[in-house]
């Protein structure tokens, strides 16, 4: 059949057309289409693996971030509790002392008011004894003012001489 | 690879649409010319001026003028509306000749014994015989070789300088951006070159799949566009030509026997583990099926946008065939061929580009054969040679 039969013309421009086509478009079209299309796909793998690595890093930074804060929060508590502690401390402390204080400036003043009303007691003791004395001179002394008064009372002390 | 079983099929349709016609041409009680084909037969109606054959085979086959459509005058005079293209000729002897087909214009043809068409009008002893193919021959009957730039080679030098067109524009903007998101065209570009290289290279030729890769790509789009362009009304059947399938097969043949290595060319001529009885028998199948290869990328492509071409006219010639039974026939017809046409140019369209993809596919499954290194094909041997033992 005709159909089947190559003709030599066409054949012999298939070629050289087919040849002429790879040999300008390997120069001129697949070449940078090919290294520039490897070269995007490198550079889109490599910053989706950076983008992967940057957000690694996040993560690992925020972890970070999030114990550095729990362990701000815990050291803050615990500082807190401390301070409370402390100022629990210094004001049982003050009181103790206060108290301690208070009940020697009690203890004191009560042997000082022992001290004053033992002296004062002595002085009144004193005082009577000698308003004593003195108001029996005066009494002696009114008595015996009187003749009658001395005879009876050197009489007495005769008998008491005379007793003795 | 489904589309393989797409051919019989087509075929079929083809047969049909032929058979059913013929029917119709008997009952016309036409003196049809005996001939040797079914469908030649068939198409021969000569009370109406239509010849189905020389309809379908002359737009199918190659021409040496680029022709459009022909008007018929009032005078009945037909007027043929073509290019004529410039015929080149060699003849051994006589030297090269240059000169335009309008030469053998003049004169009109008549019929040989053969049935052949024979022009009038001889040009420096030169002449023209029409049958199913259009050949330029001496009237001495010497050797003539034909080089002239036809409607074919016309054809394709327009896909290549299209081709060119495209691919350079494209290229330009991966010069200028050094990496930068693709736009518009390249878009479109990148898909199918990246379906090259991720689908038909890199699994079938391996880890040298990048040397491959241009080669891969001018086969896929010579094969592509070229489709596309004979589907246009007036394109010429390139791709559907067997000295252009031919003519590919053979560049990607000789693209395998260079690079195929040693171990490929071990496994063909002295295949390891065989009897040495099993391969006088076992060589010679394998050294035909390494040129089966080529033939069957041949006559693939061939035959598959061939036959697409074949039944898209015939399809369409349906309207004339019906028209010249009677008016009302053809014009009822209309609707079902449009239909009919319409289905096949949009199976055609994807024909177009599934048999570009199969042509590149197999010339990287073939060549992918001859340079396979083979590592893992030496030890499953030697588990099969254990076995054996």
């Amino acid at each position: 059949m005709d159909l089947l039969t190559p003709e030599l013309g066409l054949f012999f421009w298939t070629l050289i057309a087919f040849l002429a086509l790879f040999f300008i478009l390997r120069k001129f079209a697949w070449g940078p289409i090919l290294s520039s299309l490897g070269d995007r796909e490198k550079s889109i793998a490599d910053s989706i693996a950076t983008a992967e690595r940057v957000k690694g890093e996040m993560a690992q930074l925020k972890s970070e971030n999030e114990k550095l804060m729990t362990q701000a929060r815990e050291e803050r508590t615990l500082m807190l509790k401390e301070a409370k502690e402390m100022k629990d401390r210094i004001i049982n402390e003050a009181k103790e002392q206060a108290k301690a204080e208070a009940n020697k400036i009690i203890i004191d003043a009560q042997q000082q008011i022992q001290q004053q009303k033992m002296a004062a007691l002595t002085e009144v003791k004193n005082e009577i004894g000698s308003l004593a004395v003195a108001v029996a001179g005066k009494i002696l002394r009114k008595q015996l003012s009187a003749a009658e008064g001395q005879e009876a009372y050197m009489q007495m002390l005769s008998e008491d001489i005379r007793l003795n | 690879m489904y589309l393989k079983r797409l051919f019989p099929l087509l075929i079929l349709v083809f047969g049909l649409s032929a058979s059913s016609f013929s029917s119709f041409a008997q009952g016309e009680e036409t003196h049809a010319v005996a001939a040797a084909e079914g469908h030649e037969a068939a198409g021969e109606e000569k009370k109406e001026g239509i010849n189905i054959t020389e309809l379908v085979f002359g737009h199918v086959s190659d021409s040496h003028e680029w022709h459009f459509f022909s008007l018929k005058g009032a005078d009945g005079h037909e007027t043929e509306v073509a290019i004529p293209l410039p015929v080149i000729v060699y003849q051994p002897g006589k030297g090269l000749q240059v000169f335009s087909f309008s030469k053998f214009h003049h004169g009109g043809w008549y019929l040989d014994a053969d049935g052949n068409k024979i022009s009038h009008t001889t040009y420096n002893g030169l002449y023209v015989e029409k049958n199913m193919k259009e050949k330029i021959k001496a009237e001495d009957g010497s050797v003539v070789y034909d080089l002239s730039l036809t409607k074919n080679v016309i054809s394709m030098l327009i896909s290549v300088i299209i081709i060119l067109w495209l691919m350079t524009s494209a290229a330009k903007k991966y010069n200028t951006s050094a990496i930068k998101a693709p736009t518009g065209f390249q878009n479109a570009l990148e898909i199918a070159i990246i379906f090259i290289r991720d689908e038909v290279a890199k699994p079938n030729l391996g880890h040298k799949y990048m040397k491959y890769m241009p080669m891969m790509l001018t086969v896929f789009f010579f094969i592509w566009v070229n489709n596309l362009l004979g589907l246009l009304p007036g394109g010429a059947n390139l791709t559907g030509n067997i000295a252009v399938t031919l003519c590919l097969s053979l560049v990607s043949f000789v693209v395998l026997l260079i690079r195929a290595n040693k171990h490929f060319w071990g496994h063909l001529l002295n295949p390891p583990g065989v009897p040495t009885g099993i391969k006088f028998l076992l060589v010679p199948i394998e050294i035909i099926s390494l040129f089966i290869k080529p033939v069957a990328l041949t006559i693939r492509l061939f035959a598959n946008i061939l036959a697409g071409h074949i039944v898209i006219l015939c399809v369409v010639s349906m309207i004339f065939i019906f028209g010249a039974l009677s008016k009302v026939a053809g014009v009822g017809f209309v609707p079902v061929s449009l239909g009919f046409s319409l289905f096949m140019f949009t199976l055609e369209l994807l024909v177009a580009a599934i048999q570009a993809f199969i042509f590149t596919n197999l010339t990287a499954v073939f060549i992918g054969q001859a340079i396979e290194e083979g590592h893992g094909h030496e030890e499953g041997h030697g588990h099969s040679e254990a076995a054996a033992h």
